[in-house]
């Protein structure tokens, strides 16, 4: 029935002592209540608009597998100003997020070019009529100030894409002088350069953006 | 005049501590099983950790409907709680805690008493069972007998080993006989007598008559409300019982390292919840038995253990005598 050099009641033994260890650790249970629960630096509660960078693009409508994102805005003619053509704006009027629907996915905050959306911890927001869910841009302007400052870049991790291109853009002249033979096919990548310096104030200027131009960068930034 | 005094005080104290020490060991249960499993276990009744939850639980059984199954027995089934629990108080009357009639009753066949009445607490669920007019309810009944049949030999085997050792058969005389190399010499008995108290009381892992996962609740499948809490309490005071009687029989009662006469109260207590602590450890820590693996322990391991401790305690005694 044992295996040879086993005692008899060895398992039994076994079996208590794991209870008895269990018994002096301490449990793991979470008061939630009573204590705050300490909640990781990137989890996802409920999704902040940052209303002033949202130019109405509608690329976060459009992501979102559940489509529980609502946007209204109307046009708007600026007046011409120093000669040149007038232009247009979009202003917006309605931007809502039925976290009735919302499944957290975070394809909004990926997609928005312009970090007017971005996650917050908070998540006690429940209600007891389902239309209170959908929170509309006030409030989801409010949740801005629980957003909590972006994480330092991993120090093991690869530097990000911004800090590379910058970088390889500052090491160019140089090299280009270096070899001056070279400096015909130097020039040709040349206006990548400041291409990442070009696109933050853009991004930055409520106006329609150039379209394509500025979408690589914008996802990348450390929101 | 002052002797009925003493009767009626003793007596209120042995109600008192029927009624607050099976809670204690309930509550005890409650948080020792909460951390052996990593949980807190109750937290909010009372607000100190959760120490009044059994006082809520009792409440929330106090409000419950009184249902009775159209087709069951219904006096048998109103009476079986209160077979199941009665005879609990009624060992405890036999139980000295302490040297010099520190008991409420000083029975002469103290011992053959307490096993019988704890004998008559299983018919309870018995009765339980059958009157329930429900299937899982009879299976749990008639495992519930099976069980008593095969333990109640063992048990009675290692008290009368006790009782031999000691040469009388009344518990205070026991415990009194009692001296410490009675721990080697009775250590068979003592475990063989606690097992089978086990799994006289159903606790797990002799849990086969309510096992819920076949069989529902066994033979209190069909109870609820109050008469369900008195089911519950008869576990708990059972368990009280069975660790006070081997605290009496096997491990010396009252006798602790000093002031004996003074505190020989204490010690019975601290044994007496030492003991209860074992049973909720072991009963965090084993799987259910089978069945047939319950049969088998019995008769298999406990019967001939038992019956070597008695021919020890024989053997012994004769040659010392």
């Amino acid at each position: 029935m044992y295996a040879v050099g086993r005692l008899p009641g060895s398992g039994l033994a076994k079996g208590l002592a794991v209870t008895m260890r269990a018994m002096t650790r301490r449990s793991i249970t979470r008061q939630y209540p009573e204590v705050q629960p300490d909640l990781a630096p990137r989890s996802r509660g409920v999704i902040a608009l940052l209303e002033e960078n949202c130019t109405v693009c509608m690329l976060c409508a459009r992501e979102c597998p559940d489509w529980c994102i609502y946007i209204d805005s109307h046009k708007e003619t600026l007046p011409a100003e120093g000669g040149g053509r007038a232009r247009t704006r979009n202003v917006l009027d309605r931007f809502a997020i039925d976290f009735a629907l919302c499944m957290y996915c975070g394809i909004c905050i990926e997609v928005c070019p312009f970090d007017a959306l971005f996650w917050s911890p908070e998540f006690e927001y429940a209600e007891y009529d389902i239309n209170e869910l959908t929170h509309e841009k006030d409030r989801l302007r409010e949740w801005m100030w629980t957003v909590p400052p972006p994480q330092p870049p991993d120090p093991l991790g690869e530097p990000p894409k911004e800090i590379a291109t910058a970088e390889k853009a500052a090491a160019r002249p140089a090299r280009a002088a270096a070899a001056a033979p070279k400096a015909r096919r130097a020039e040709a990548p040349a206006p990548e350069a400041p291409a990442p310096e070009a696109q933050a104030p853009e991004a930055r200027a409520p106006e329609t953006p150039a379209p394509g131009k500025p979408a690589t960068g914008g996802d990348e930034g450390p929101a | 005049m002052p002797d009925l005094l003493v009767i009626a005080l003793k007596l209120v104290l042995v109600a008192a501590g029927f009624a607050v020490l099976p809670l204690l060991i309930g509550q005890i249960e409650h948080k020792a099983m909460a951390h052996m499993q990593g949980r807190l276990g109750p937290m909010y009744a009372g607000g100190f950790h959760g120490w009044a939850q059994l006082v809520a639980d009792g409440v929330k059984f106090a409000q419950k409907e009184d249902v009775v199954p159209r087709a069951a027995d219904r006096r048998i089934f109103k009476l079986a709680p209160a077979v199941a629990l009665v005879p609990y108080l009624l060992a405890l009357i036999v139980i000295p805690v302490g040297p010099g009639g520190q008991v409420a009753l000083d029975l002469g066949p103290g011992v053959f008493f307490a096993l019988a009445v704890m004998g008559i607490g299983v018919i309870g669920a018995i009765m339980a069972g059958w009157a329930s007019a429900n299937k899982y309810s009879l299976l749990g009944g008639m495992r519930v007998a099976a069980q008593l049949m095969s333990y109640e030999l063992p048990m009675v085997f290692a008290a009368s080993s006790a009782a031999m050792a000691a040469g009388t058969l009344s518990l205070t005389g026991i415990a009194e006989q009692w001296h410490w190399w009675w721990l080697p010499w009775q250590g068979i008995g003592a475990v063989v007598f606690f097992t089978a108290g086990l799994a006289e009381l159903r606790r797990p892992p002799f849990d086969m008559p309510v096992a819920d996962s076949e069989i529902i609740f066994g033979p209190y499948t069909e109870y609820g409300g109050l008469r369900f809490a008195f089911f519950l309490l008869a576990e708990y005071a059972g368990i009280l019982v069975l660790c006070a009687l081997t605290t009496v029989l096997f491990l010396g009662g009252w006798k602790g390292p000093f002031l004996d006469t003074e505190l020989g109260w204490l010690w019975t207590l601290l044994k007496v919840f030492a003991l209860a602590f074992v049973v909720i450890w072991l009963r965090v820590s084993y799987p259910r038995l089978r069945e047939d693996q319950l049969q088998r322990l019995a008769w298999v391991y406990l019967v001939p253990l038992s019956l070597a401790q008695l021919a020890l305690t024989g053997v012994l005694k004769v040659a010392t005598a």
